[in-house]
C-alpha cells in the first residue's frame, strides 16, 4: 500500500500562500483612500468593461485585484448577501464589517480546504453616515486576514511600496481631486499614469441613498489635470 | 449567514425573486382572507406629456366600508428614471412594490448595466403574475407602471391585468376602483404635446373627480394637509410635485368648483 507524502503543515500553507500570491502580484493593484466627502477608490485598470471596483449597497463598494473571476464571483456574492439583507430586515442593518467577515471566512475556507486557494485580495468599504469617523475600509486576504484601515490602503502587486507612497502622501482633508491624483501617483510611482489607465469611483456622503458613484474618463482627466 | 455561493450550474443569475425562493426566504402570498378584512388601494393615474410622464395616487386605503389609512403612499419610485402605481390589495401591493425595487437594482449591481424601460415593465409582469393565487381570492394587484425611456427618450406607459398582462398604453391610463371617472377625466383633457403644468393639473383634476363619484378614493386632505402623490418622471428622473404646488393646484380646482356651483 502505497502512503502519500507526509508535507510539513507549515510547509503546505506556505506553499498555498506563495502561490496566491504570485497570481495577485501579477495583475494591477489598486488603493482607496479618505477625501473630505467620502471613500475614494482609484484602481489601475486599461478595460473599460472589466471593472474592478463596484456597487455593492447603498454606502459600501467592493474592489478586487488577483483573478477576475474569483473576485467577480465574490462581488456577487456580496451584492447578494447585502440584498437579502437589505430585504429581510431594513437597508440600515446592511454594513460593511459583516460583510468584510462572511468574506474572510469564505476565503479562508477556500485557503485551507480548497483545491486551491483563491489568487484575490478585497478590499470592502464604506462610508459613514455622519462623518468621517463612521468611514471603514477594510482589506481581506487571500487567506481569510482582515485588516481595518484608517486612511487609506493598497492592494495588489508591489502592495508595500504603494503603501508607503500613500502614506507618504496622504493628510487629513484632502479634496477629491488631491486623493485621485495622490492614488494615481501611488500606483504609479516612477509612470505617470493617464486617466485612460485609471478606474475610479467614489462612495460620497450625501443626501442620496446610493452613495456609490463612477467617475467618467474625462472627469478624471479633468481632476488630475488640477 | 455564510455568503450566497452557487455552483456555476445551478446559480440564480440576476432574478432576486429565485434567489429568495433558493435561500429560503419565503415569499409573500395570501391565503385565507376575505377581502373585506384587508386593506385595499384605490385609484391611480399616469399619462404622457411632452418630457416624459407624470403619475399620481389618491392616498386613502380601504377595508370594505371603512377607512383604514389616509396617507397611504401608492406612488412609489421604482428606480432613477421609473416609478409604479399601485391599486388593489395593500398588503401584496407594498411586498411585490418593494420586490420590484430590489430586483431592479440587483439586477443593475449583478449585470453592470440596468434594464431596459421594457424590461423593467416585463419584469412587473412576472411580479403580477406570480400574485395569481392572491388574484383568486379577491387579493388581486394591478399596478401602472410608467418611465422615461432613455433610449428613445420618450415617456412611456404600461398597465396590467390580474394575471399580469401588459399593455403598454400611448397617452394615458388609470386604475382602481376610480379608475373610470378619473380615465374619463384624462380623455377629455388629454391633448398631444401637453407641457409639464398642464400634465401635472389633469392628473389632479382626474383624481378630484374620482374622488367625487368614488367613495373608496380620497381626496386631497386640506385639514391635515396630505394630498395626492404626484411625480413627474423626465429625462431628468424622478421627481415628486411638492405639496406646496398640489395644494395651489387643488385650491384652483375648488375655486373652480365653486363658481361652477353658485
Amino acid at each position: 500500500m502505497s502512503m502519500p507524502y507526509y508535507v510539513a503543515p507549515e510547509q503546505a500553507m506556505k506553499d498555498r500562500a506563495d502561490f496566491a500570491r504570485k497570481g495577485i502580484a501579477r495583475g494591477r493593484g489598486l488603493v482607496a483612500l479618505r477625501h473630505s466627502g467620502g471613500v475614494v477608490i482609484v484602481a489601475e485598470n486599461a478595460s473599460q468593461s472589466l471593472r474592478k471596483v463596484s456597487e455593492i449597497y447603498d454606502r459600501i463598494a467592493f474592489a478586487g485585484v488577483g483573478k477576475y473571476n474569483e473576485f467577480d464571483q465574490l462581488r456577487v456574492a456580496g451584492i447578494r448577501q447585502a440584498e437579502l439583507t437589505g430585504y429581510q430586515y431594513s437597508r440600515d442593518d446592511v454594513d460593511a464589517r459583516t460583510l468584510a467577515n462572511d468574506y474572510a471566512q469564505l476565503l479562508g475556507n477556500s485557503f485551507t480546504h480548497g483545491m486551491k486557494p483563491m489568487e484575490v485580495e478585497i478590499l470592502v468599504a464604506e462610508v459613514g453616515l455622519s462623518g468621517a469617523g463612521d468611514d471603514q475600509i477594510f482589506h481581506i486576504m487571500y487567506d481569510g486576514t482582515v485588516v481595518d484601515h484608517d486612511d487609506a490602503c493598497a492592494l495588489g502587486g508591489d502592495a508595500d511600496a504603494v503603501t508607503a507612497r500613500l502614506a507618504e502622501g496622504f493628510a487629513e482633508g484632502l479634496d477629491l481631486a488631491g486623493a485621485v491624483a495622490l492614488g494615481a501617483s501611488a500606483l504609479g510611482g516612477e509612470r505617470t499614469l493617464s486617466a485612460a489607465e485609471l478606474e475610479v469611483a467614489t462612495l460620497e456622503r450625501g443626501e442620496d441613498r446610493r452613495c456609490f458613484r463612477r467617475l467618467a474618463s474625462d472627469e478624471v482627466s479633468n481632476l488630475l489635470g488640477a | 449567514m455564510a455568503l450566497p455561493v452557487f455552483e456555476s450550474g445551478d446559480d440564480p443569475g440576476t432574478d432576486f425573486a429565485r434567489l429568495l425562493s433558493r435561500t429560503g426566504v419565503a415569499q409573500p402570498s395570501a391565503v385565507g382572507l376575505r377581502p373585506e378584512d384587508i386593506p385595499h388601494a384605490t385609484t391611480c393615474v399616469a399619462l404622457r406629456f411632452d418630457g416624459g410622464v407624470v403619475m399620481g395616487g389618491d392616498r386613502r386605503a380601504t377595508s370594505g366600508h371603512l377607512i383604514s389609512h389616509r396617507s397611504m403612499e401608492k406612488v412609489v419610485q421604482a428606480d432613477s428614471h421609473s416609478g409604479v402605481a399601485i391599486a388593489g390589495a395593500a398588503g401584496p401591493a407594498v411586498e411585490m412594490i418593494k420586490l420590484f425595487q430590489v430586483q431592479l437594482e440587483y439586477y443593475e449591481k449583478v449585470q453592470g448595466t440596468a434594464l431596459s424601460l421594457e424590461g423593467k415593465a416585463n419584469q412587473l409582469s412576472s411580479l403580477v403574475r406570480s400574485n395569481l393565487p392572491g388574484a383568486m381570492q379577491g387579493m388581486g394587484v394591478v399596478p401602472i407602471f410608467a418611465g422615461y425611456d432613455q433610449r428613445r427618450e420618450t415617456g412611456r406607459l404600461w398597465d396590467y391585468d390580474l394575471l399580469g398582462g401588459r399593455y403598454e398604453e400611448r397617452d394615458h391610463v388609470a386604475t382602481g376602483s376610480g379608475s373610470l371617472h378619473a380615465g374619463t377625466v384624462m380623455k377629455m383633457g388629454f391633448r398631444t404635446r401637453l407641457d409639464r403644468d398642464a400634465a401635472v393639473a389633469l392628473i389632479c383634476r382626474s383624481l378630484w373627480e374620482a374622488a367625487e363619484a368614488d367613495s373608496a378614493t380620497g381626496g386631497p386632505d386640506m385639514v391635515r394637509g396630505i394630498f395626492p402623490i404626484v411625480a413627474v418622471i423626465d429625462g431628468e428622473g424622478w421627481n415628486r410635485v411638492t405639496d406646496s404646488e398640489l395644494e395651489t393646484v387643488f385650491n384652483g380646482i375648488v375655486a373652480s368648483a365653486r363658481e361652477s356651483s353658485s
